[in-house]
């Protein structure tokens, strides 16, 4: 028995022996932290940050919590890459105030940090490489706006209530409407955690109770995916934009299912973080904010190689 | 209490019996199998990375067990039951919100506030203990129904928004402080993990010296033998999920504290990890067997996995594979040992 407990015990420390990725001690290692690792846009972030490491030569490690509410999370995971002392630190903050303890040790041991995504509340971060969501939301109410002729009933189906992005996106959309739009009435909100089976029932239940509705905005990649089902679901056709992109919802794009999506700039924002980050190690100056940008895309412009390269699959 | 005095007697000597044969007999072993795996795990990221074995990163894997720890010493009362608990993470979540309540929103004292925070956690075990002891649901369906409540609840009175403790400037010290480094200042464990452990001692000693916990093992042995015993069934099966509510409501206070503040959107998810915890330390999901030691020690052969393989810069997709297989080899060794015996 005990032979069998110690050949088990073996044969999971050589299993774990051989995941490892052995690492020189002179070279410049930089942890990035960040809000999730399973979603595309995430991957596009960890893309960027890879592809600049690899043209400035330090290494890399690209970490997040598998849901954005796990705050306690992704502290344990800021804590545990502290203690490998590392040149600098990119970190995309859950909550912000949550963190500070860990920020402020960072910054007793000199460490930079580089803010990115929403970014940090502090003045700890040396910058933040991030997009203008607010802009970016008000965008797409304008576009919306402008393709149901400035007027009628509009839903929103957001990731949640919590999150920076998610309001951010939101007010940045109610805003502009109530703003320059007055005759357009957004009838409902709703949240759907990004997730796109309960997205898809929420929109089935919008278009169910607004008979009239002439658009909807789903506010994240999980979110439009949800819509885009719920639409075709319900048979009605309507104008729906997104945000982000992805395979499915690029595809609805060029086939006129998805009048159009907001789109980030993922991949800068992670060679943002790397390429701030070795700056900071320079000693070079860095501004207190880096928009990396965004950009309206649709049917005419989705193939177009400046938009193509900022989408993911 | 209408209780024929010798049958209780007699069942109470059953119980302590069976209970001492499994302290000097297979528990006793399974924790020292379990230590073993622990000690295993640590000196192999010891000698895979220098980091690991720094104080500093050992005090951070301590300080990541306490929550998970406390949810799985709440667990194990009712695992050992037979019963199952979903509800601990979100009814962590609704506790830290509720603390939150009482201490940002109404600013009563800190003291009061945990009280009150506690009391929720009591009052939502007192709910699920009555679904299952009176209403005879399933407990893993009462306590899902209550997961849901409590998350909702969480999210409804937090407002969607977290919030905080800015103005309680002692509440962050609860997790945070450190009692431990006032007297020995080169080794500041953090005040949530001496609660981790003051809890453990505490619900061993429950366990083992009180009525209440022979009768928790009676309960998950055979139910029906200790009813025809004459014991009051219901009612120590609600005192149980009243005590493990109440451990929750711990759970809260402690990661309100380290996050200073109270995460509404939390919780899902957590349940599992402190089961997983609460198996891997060798307490049987069909009841009757059972330490709090051994759960901590699962609780903490998680955190160093997690941990560790962090460290070791393991990518996170893999991360989560190891644990899975560590999760499913450390019950599958515990079943062949179990069959041996």
């Amino acid at each position: 028995m005990l032979n069998r407990t110690q050949i088990s015990t073996l044969l999971v420390a050589a299993a774990l022996g051989g995941a490892i990725t052995v690492s020189r001690a002179d070279e410049t290692y930089i942890p990035l932290i960040s809000k999730g690792f399973q979603h595309q846009f995430w991957q596009a972030v960890k893309l960027g940050a890879e592809q600049e490491a690899q043209k400035l030569s330090v290494k890399i490690s690209f970490e997040g919590p598998e849901t954005e509410a796990m705050v306690d999370k992704q502290i344990d995971m800021l804590s545990a890459d502290l203690a490998k002392h590392p040149k600098a630190i990119g970190f995309a903050a859950l909550d912000s105030k949550a963190a500070i303890p860990l920020l402020k040790k960072a910054q007793a041991e000199h460490i930079p940090v580089i803010a990115f995504d929403s970014g940090v509340d502090s003045d700890i971060p040396l910058t933040t490489c991030a997009t203008d969501n607010i802009a970016a939301a008000a965008v797409a109410a304008d576009k919306m706006a402008e393709l149901i002729g400035d007027s009628g009933e509009v839903a929103l189906v957001v990731h949640d209530q919590t999150s920076r992005t998610g309001i951010d996106r939101r007010d940045g959309f109610l805003n502009e409407m109530k703003a320059k739009h007055p005759k357009v009435k957004i009838v409902s909100v709703q949240y759907g955690g990004g997730d796109q089976l309960k997205s898809t029932e929420i929109t089935k239940a919008i278009l169910e109770a607004n008979p009239n509705l002439k658009g909807i905005f789903g506010a994240n990649e999980g979110s439009i995916i949800g819509v885009l089902h719920g639409v075709k679901e319900s048979k009605k056709k309507l104008v729906v934009i997104g945000y982000d992109s992805g395979k499915e919802q690029i595809e609805a794009i060029k086939s006129g299912d998805e009048a159009g999506a907001i789109t980030q700039n993922p991949i800068g924002i992670g060679a943002c973080v790397v390429e701030s980050a070795v700056k900071a190690l320079k000693g070079d100056k860095l501004p207190k904010k880096v928009d990396t940008g965004f950009y309206w895309y649709d049917k005419s412009n989705v193939s177009d190689p400046k938009i193509a390269a900022l989408l993911y699959n | 209490m209408a209780e024929p005095k010798t049958a209780t007697i007699e069942a109470e000597e059953r119980v302590a019996t069976t209970f001492r044969a499994q302290v000097f007999g297979s528990i006793a072993r399974q924790k020292l199998f379990a230590f073993a795996s622990l000690i295993v795990l640590m000196v192999f990221f010891g000698f895979a990375s220098p980091a690991f074995m720094q104080v500093e990163n050992l005090l951070g894997i301590l300080q990541s067990t306490a929550v998970n720890g406390v949810l799985a010493i709440a667990s194990t009362f009712v695992i050992i039951t037979a019963g199952i608990d979903l509800s601990v993470g979100t009814l962590m979540t609704f506790c830290a919100v509720m603390a939150g309540v009482f201490l940002t929103n109404w600013q009563l004292p800190l003291w009061t506030g945990v009280l009150a925070a506690i009391a929720t956690g009591a009052m939502s075990g007192l709910l699920s203990g009555t679904f299952v002891a009176k209403l005879k649901l399933p407990p893993f369906i009462a306590t899902l129904g209550m997961m849901l409540v409590n998350k909702g609840l969480a999210l409804v009175v937090a407002g969607d928004k977290p919030i905080y403790f800015s103005d309680s400037e002692n509440f962050s010290t609860i997790s945070q402080g450190s009692m431990i480094g006032y007297v020995l200042p080169s080794l500041p464990v953090p005040n949530s993990v001496l609660i981790l452990f003051v809890l453990a001692i505490a619900a061993s000693a429950v366990l083992s010296r009180t009525a209440l916990g022979r009768y928790t093992f009676a309960l998950g042995s055979n139910e029906e033998a200790v009813r025809l015993s004459g014991v009051n069934v219901d009612r120590w099966k609600i005192t149980i999920y009243v005590l493990a509510g109440a451990i929750c409501g711990v759970a809260g206070l402690l990661i309100a504290s380290r996050l200073n503040s109270a995460q509404p959107a939390l919780g899902q998810g957590y349940e599992l990890e402190a089961i997983a915890a609460v198996v891997i330390g060798g307490t049987s999901l069909s009841g009757g067997t059972g330490t709090v030691l051994g759960t901590i020690i699962g609780a903490f052969i998680m955190s160093v996995l997690t941990n560790g393989l962090r460290i070791l810069s393991v990518p996170q997709e893999w991360q989560i594979v190891v644990t899975g297989v560590i999760i499913i080899l450390a019950v599958y060794i515990d079943i062949l040992r179990r069959r041996k015996l």
